[in-house]
């Protein structure tokens, strides 16, 4: 085939959608569980932090701020090339890398909006002397929620943006797929714009969305 | 689990490979500190324009701007590298030409980054107190110079630790550009990679991309400690040498220009009254 | 609306004119038909429960607010709209400014820029709007803290003084311009009470040496007393009552002047 020279050939944008969905539904799964680990693990990460002890909390941290300043793209390498005898996934291997990335963000996120329960309530449930698990049940945990799910809500859209970094390792997610197709016929217009513009409708209608919301709990 | 025992057993030669390959890692080294320099700057200047843009009185300009920011936010960075490395070549005159890897990366990181940086000046913006407008206002001083002389200033102080992330993220997406053929640390250490292995290079790569993070973070940190200090918000930077040192907050678009915002919503609400700014 | 009949001795044309004026915010009336002058020199003192629009009427004549209806003239020039052929028409807001460099206001939480030095926050409007020549704002501005007491800090920021010495820089701000008029927006509300005392004396001082027409809402009735040619007492955005300080704290006629100063006093 040769590349047709114009702005636009429905011809191929028709041929490129299916190969993009395809690879929409990887983008997803690995959005979907990514933020199941990271919302997960974050809030795991969060406890041990405010609880372990320094001897173990300041590695802990430090590890945790490694994993936070340094790029994905060299992580989801790294991993791929270390696990791979192990793990027969790399879908696994991304998703996980892409989780474990992400913890370390909700993890502030929690920490953050634990802290922006004032100190009168925490004084409050002592006055009223409600048991530990109480206090955090009742008192803490509803008023942290206000303030962490906008943010929660907005690094789940930042994963989905960054699912293409897994074109690194070759997964077929959709950005991968739009590539491939490109270069299978030597023209890139269709498939890479349209994958351009499948990001950004499933993405902005999702952050108006947590901006309503934002609002609602403000 | 041979691959650290192999880590450590190697060590040395592995560090005698480094030396011997080090022209082409500090090459590396170079262009990928090039792109993020070039590529913040970049955003730095989309940032101001398209943050104040979108508080303009015109409904043109802000409409404009508006979907700007939204269409880079919403595109992934990766998306718009590739368009710009393989769909820009292959449309019809006057494109349909071939921009040189390293502009393509700065390119791509200096519009999306930016997109996102532009919420946060505009954030910032609005979260100078109200009273700063009215004394503008009350001064007759023209909305230019109000807006430079004394809001901006002020706004700096604000956005700089989310500037401070976004510079980080920058950095840490500059790594996608190896993929559109450029030569920059990245690259180098899938070379080195060939003859330490996996461990060795990887290690040596992610240690190289966290120096450089922690490098923008004392700049930046140095950044909002006197730009603070200039609004009277804190110490002087040579009383608070340590504070360079002081890690990044969390978090990195969403989370940040959300919290500004929620801040100028405190401020409409009448707590402005922060007898430290006024 | 009760006829101004006190007007204590200054004369010639009003030099604050309210006409017609209406503000809404939304749904909310705060002013309604509201009709008053003030003559040149005069200084006038708003009194009444949080609310009644007492500062809604010093923001209008600042522009701070956008005019829902009628008119405000400074010295015989429309503010914010003027009447073209029998229709209201907005002033541009070039033409606006240029007006109001007459006009000081001193606020209520100061507003100093804080990313500027104590001189540069007294210098930027007559440097940048009048066009004063840098040393000369300078000395101008010199003279001003001398005045309020604060020479000794010129090259500080606001965020190292008191509430106390940051108004009487606000003073000093608003006065480097030479306003014809100044108004006063609660300016000692949000000071500790020991603080009070210098803002309170500096404009007195600032009362006695010059003939600024002032517009002051405050709840210090003992400053209003003090420096103010006449007392109008506001309700639900209309003057229920107005006259000499002396004959409305002594013995004011409305019921509900009579409250709110059993309520304040």
């Amino acid at each position: 085939m040769t590349p047709s020279n114009s702005w636009w050939d429905w011809g191929y944008a028709a041929e490129a959608l299916p190969v993009l969905f395809d690879g929409f539904k990887i983008t997803l799964l690995a959005t979907v569980l990514g933020t199941l680990i990271a919302l997960v693990l974050g809030l795991v990460v969060a406890m041990v932090r405010r609880t372990a002890p320094a001897i173990i909390n300041a590695p802990f941290t430090w590890l945790v701020e490694f994993i936070r300043m340094t790029p994905l793209v060299i992580q989801l390498v790294f991993a791929n090339l270390a696990l791979s005898p192990f793990v027969d996934s790399t879908l696994m291997i991304g998703i996980w890398v892409l989780g474990i990335h992400y913890t370390t963000y909700m993890a502030e996120v929690y920490r953050a909006g634990i802290d922006s329960v004032p100190k009168g309530q925490w004084e409050a449930a002592t006055a009223l002397s409600l048991p530990r698990v109480r206090t955090w049940r009742a008192v803490v945990v509803p008023q942290a929620i206000r303030n962490t799910l906008p943010a929660l809500g907005n690094y789940a859209i930042s994963m989905f943006k960054e699912t293409p970094f897994f074109v690194v390792i070759y997964i077929p997610e959709m950005v991968r797929n739009a590539q491939t197709f490109g270069g299978d016929n030597f023209r890139y217009t269709e498939a890479i714009t349209l994958a351009g513009l499948i990001f950004l409708l499933a993405s902005y209608p999702t952050s108006l969305l947590i901006r309503r919301l934002e609002k609602k709990l403000a | 689990m041979d691959g650290v025992i192999g880590f450590f057993q190697d060590l040395g030669p592995n560090l005698e490979l480094v030396a011997e390959r080090m022209p082409q890692i500090v090459d590396g080294l170079l262009v990928t500190m090039l792109a993020m320099a070039l590529g913040a700057l970049l955003a730095l200047v989309i940032a101001f324009v398209f943050g104040i843009a979108q508080i303009s009185k015109f409904v043109v300009v802000r409409v404009v701007a508006r979907i700007f920011v939204e269409f880079f936010r919403g595109t992934s960075i990766v998306v718009q590298l590739f368009w710009l490395a393989f769909v820009l070549p292959q449309l019809p005159y006057p494109f349909g030409f071939q921009l040189d890897p390293l502009l393509v990366g700065v390119l791509a990181l200096g519009l999306n980054y930016g997109a996102y940086a532009a919420e946060v000046v505009r954030g910032s913006i609005g979260s100078v107190p109200k009273g700063q407008y009215e004394a503008i206002s009350a001064l007759s001083l023209s909305p230019t110079r109000g807006m430079f002389r004394v809001v901006i200033p002020q706004a700096w102080a604000l956005m700089l630790p989310s500037l401070s992330n976004l510079w980080i993220q920058l950095l840490k997406g500059s790594a996608i550009v190896s993929t559109v053929l450029l030569y920059d640390l990245f690259f180098q250490v899938e070379q080195l990679r060939d003859r330490t292995g996996t461990w060795f290079a990887y290690t040596f790569a992610l240690l190289a991309y966290y120096l450089i993070a922690w490098l923008i973070v004392i700049l930046m940190n140095g950044l909002e400690i006197r730009a603070k200090h200039n609004i009277g918000r804190g110490p002087a930077l040579s009383q608070s040498w340590r504070g360079l040192f002081q890690a990044p907050g969390s978090t990195p678009e969403g989370g940040r220009s959300a919290r500004v915002v929620r801040d100028k919503s405190a401020v409409k609400a009448g707590t402005a009254g922060e007898g430290g700014l006024a | 609306m009760p006829e101004n009949t006190e007007n204590s001795g200054t004369s010639g044309a009003p030099h604050i004119e309210f006409r017609d004026v209406v503000k809404r915010f939304g749904d909310n009336t705060v002013l309604n038909d509201l009709n008053f002058t003030v003559t040149k020199g005069e200084r006038v003192t708003l009194i009444g429960p949080s609310g009644s629009g007492k500062t809604t009427i010093l923001r209008l004549v600042m522009t701070l607010e956008e005019l829902t209806g009628g008119y405000i003239h400074i010295g015989g020039t429309p503010l914010q709209y003027e009447e073209q052929g029998g229709k209201r028409v907005r002033i541009a807001d070039k033409r606006r400014r240029r007006i109001t460099t007459d006009i000081g206001m001193v606020f209520q939480h100061f507003n100093l820029f804080p990313n500027m030095t104590v001189m540069e926050n007294i210098i930027e409007a007559p440097v940048n709007v009048m066009g004063l020549k840098k040393a000369e704002a300078e000395s101008k501005a010199e003279a001003l803290l001398d005045k309020v007491g604060m020479a000794w800090k010129k090259d500080a920021r606001p965020s190292e003084l008191s509430g106390g010495q940051q108004q009487r820089i606000a003073i000093a701000r608003a006065l480097a311009m030479d306003p014809e008029v100044l108004l006063l927006d609660e300016v000692t509300s949000a000071l500790d009470p020991e603080l009070v005392g210098e803002v309170l004396a500096v404009l007195k001082d600032i009362a006695a040496e010059t003939d600024i027409s002032m517009l002051i809402v405050t709840h210090e009735m003992q400053f209003a007393r003090d420096v103010s040619d006449r007392v109008m007492m506001f309700d639900e955005g209309s003057v229920i009552e107005q006259g000499l300080p002396d004959k409305i704290f002594s013995e004011p006629e409305n019921q509900r002047t009579q409250d709110f100063l059993r309520a304040v006093l």
